[in-house]
């Protein structure tokens, strides 16, 4: 596979950008960061699969499109589905030599926002990978529906104000914790499975290639700063993402067939969890004296998750 | 206003909306909306060499966006490219290793790119979109001491 040197950012920003500007995603908005970091981190042909949401709608807004590559888009739940049906397809005409190229290196990719992925196209998802198809599925998780307004997710975390797990005088937002998918992928026994974020740019980038070169279905959830439904300025994504990698809100790390867990990165200073919290105006409210329990819990909630990992880490199971 | 370096003819060449096209709803089934007039390997070829057709969204300009410019003081830069891989609009352009300056046809004004620039004084600042780039650099501020 054909890789672009990633060792310092000179040499990797030498990359030719194969997602174009003059889409509609908010300014500040991460999705596009992340994006434009796989497309960058190879030269192979790409064959990408969206699921509706933010990406989706703001990158092909009639009559344009912002992909250089292959795109396709089908519904709400089903890039997994597109991507496989599209890496069966290849396979078989490759088999039966009717590719124009058949040497050319082609990946396939799928892109989903947190709503499609965590909920929509769960099933979708699962299906895919356990069907074993080679191709890489790609998480864009902004903890919510921000295209049709800021819904709770099953990826919402607890205490955030969504516009239908509002908090207001008798509720503090959402109740429930967010789903763990990066453990339900890896319980699937993928070969890759990883949760990464932008802030960490070589991480991020080695963990694409990694997944592109493996063969078989990789998961990867990566952290979307929302500026409009975490309610932060546009300016501050770099800096919110920072906050939440370093408080431990989302740890970075990686799981290999499903039990060779690694960290990849450690932050120097935790960060107490408020720091987050007070960054967004999401969380807003968590700040009153009868909110405090919720805080409480949430930093507790991300001190066991951080144990667990290391444990996991330090027994290879 | 300038539109930023390597700007092609057709780089941003109209406001999106302002293309003439048949509806949606007038779309025969097949038509196909092309990225590029003919056959490229985009990944080994420059973004300013590239045959883009015009439904390609490099054509489009979202400038009327900003309210707020980034601009690019070379004298200060070291050519980390902090600002190449955070920028998510695909706006600042670097070519062998450098950095060239800034695609305003394609730019927000996000400020993401001042934010994570490393340098003291900053190499990239936002001012009001109205100013001129001239103006802008001559108002450079002096680099900050740190405190002691």
């Amino acid at each position: 596979m054909a890789i672009t040197s990633i060792k310092n950012l000179k040499e990797f920003s030498t990359a030719n950008e194969r997602f174009e500007g003059a889409h509609l995603l908010c300014p500040g908005c991460a999705h596009s960061m992340i994006v434009r970091e796989l497309m960058n981190c190879t030269d192979d042909n790409l064959v990408i699969a969206s699921n509706t949401g933010c990406l989706e709608v703001s990158t092909a807004v009639y009559p344009y499109t912002s992909w250089d590559t292959s795109w396709i888009h089908i519904g709400f739940e089903n890039a997994a589905t597109a991507a496989s049906g599209a890496e069966a397809m290849y396979k078989a005409r490759k088999r039966k030599g009717t590719l124009k190229d058949p040497d050319a290196p082609v990946k396939f990719v799928a892109f989903g926002g947190d709503g499609s992925t965590y909920d929509i196209g769960f099933q979708w998802l699962s299906g895919a990978v356990e069907r074993g198809h080679d191709f890489t599925y790609i998480c864009l998780d902004n903890e919510n529906y921000a295209n049709t307004g800021g819904q709770r997710s099953s990826a919402s975390p607890i205490g955030a104000n969504t516009t239908t797990a509002q908090a207001g005088r008798f509720s503090y937002g959402k109740k429930e914790k967010k789903k763990d998918m990066v453990a339900i992928m890896a319980a699937h026994g993928a070969p890759y499975v990883a949760q990464l974020a932008p802030n960490k740019w070589k991480i991020m980038a080695k963990g694409f290639q990694k997944a592109l070169e493996t063969e078989g279905p990789c998961f990867i959830n990566t952290v979307s700063a929302c500026t409009t439904e975490w309610k932060f300025d546009p300016k501050d994504t770099i800096h919110v993402t920072d906050l939440a990698t370093d408080t431990l809100m989302f740890p970075i790390y990686e799981i290999i067939d499903g039990h060779e867990l690694n960290i990849l990165y450690r932050p120097k200073n935790i960060i107490p969890v408020e720091e987050y919290l007070a960054s967004q105006g999401r969380y807003k409210h968590l700040f009153k004296p009868e909110n405090k329990h919720v805080i409480e819990r949430i930093q507790k909630d991300i001190d066991a998750k951080w144990e667990y990992l290391q444990r996991r880490e330090e027994a290879r199971v | 206003m300038s539109r930023g370096v390597l700007a092609t003819e057709k780089r941003g060449m109209r406001e999106l909306g302002a293309e003439e096209h048949v509806g949606w709803d007038e779309v025969t089934q097949g038509t196909l909306l092309p990225s590029f007039e003919k056959e490229v390997d985009a990944a080994h070829v420059r973004p300013e060499e590239r045959p883009y057709s015009d439904f390609n969204s490099y054509t489009a300009t979202v400038a009327s966006w900003r309210v707020i410019k980034p601009v690019y003081n070379r004298d200060i830069c070291i050519d980390c490219q902090n600002c190449w891989v955070w920028c998510p609009d695909t706006s600042i352009v670097s070519r062998d290793k450098q950095m060239l300056g800034i695609d305003y046809d394609h730019c927000k004004g996000c400020g993401v790119c001042v934010e994570v620039c490393p340098t003291n004084p900053k190499s990239l600042l936002m001012f009001g979109e109205s100013e001129e780039t001239e103006a802008a650099l001559a108002k450079w501020p002096e680099k900050k001491k740190k405190a002691k």
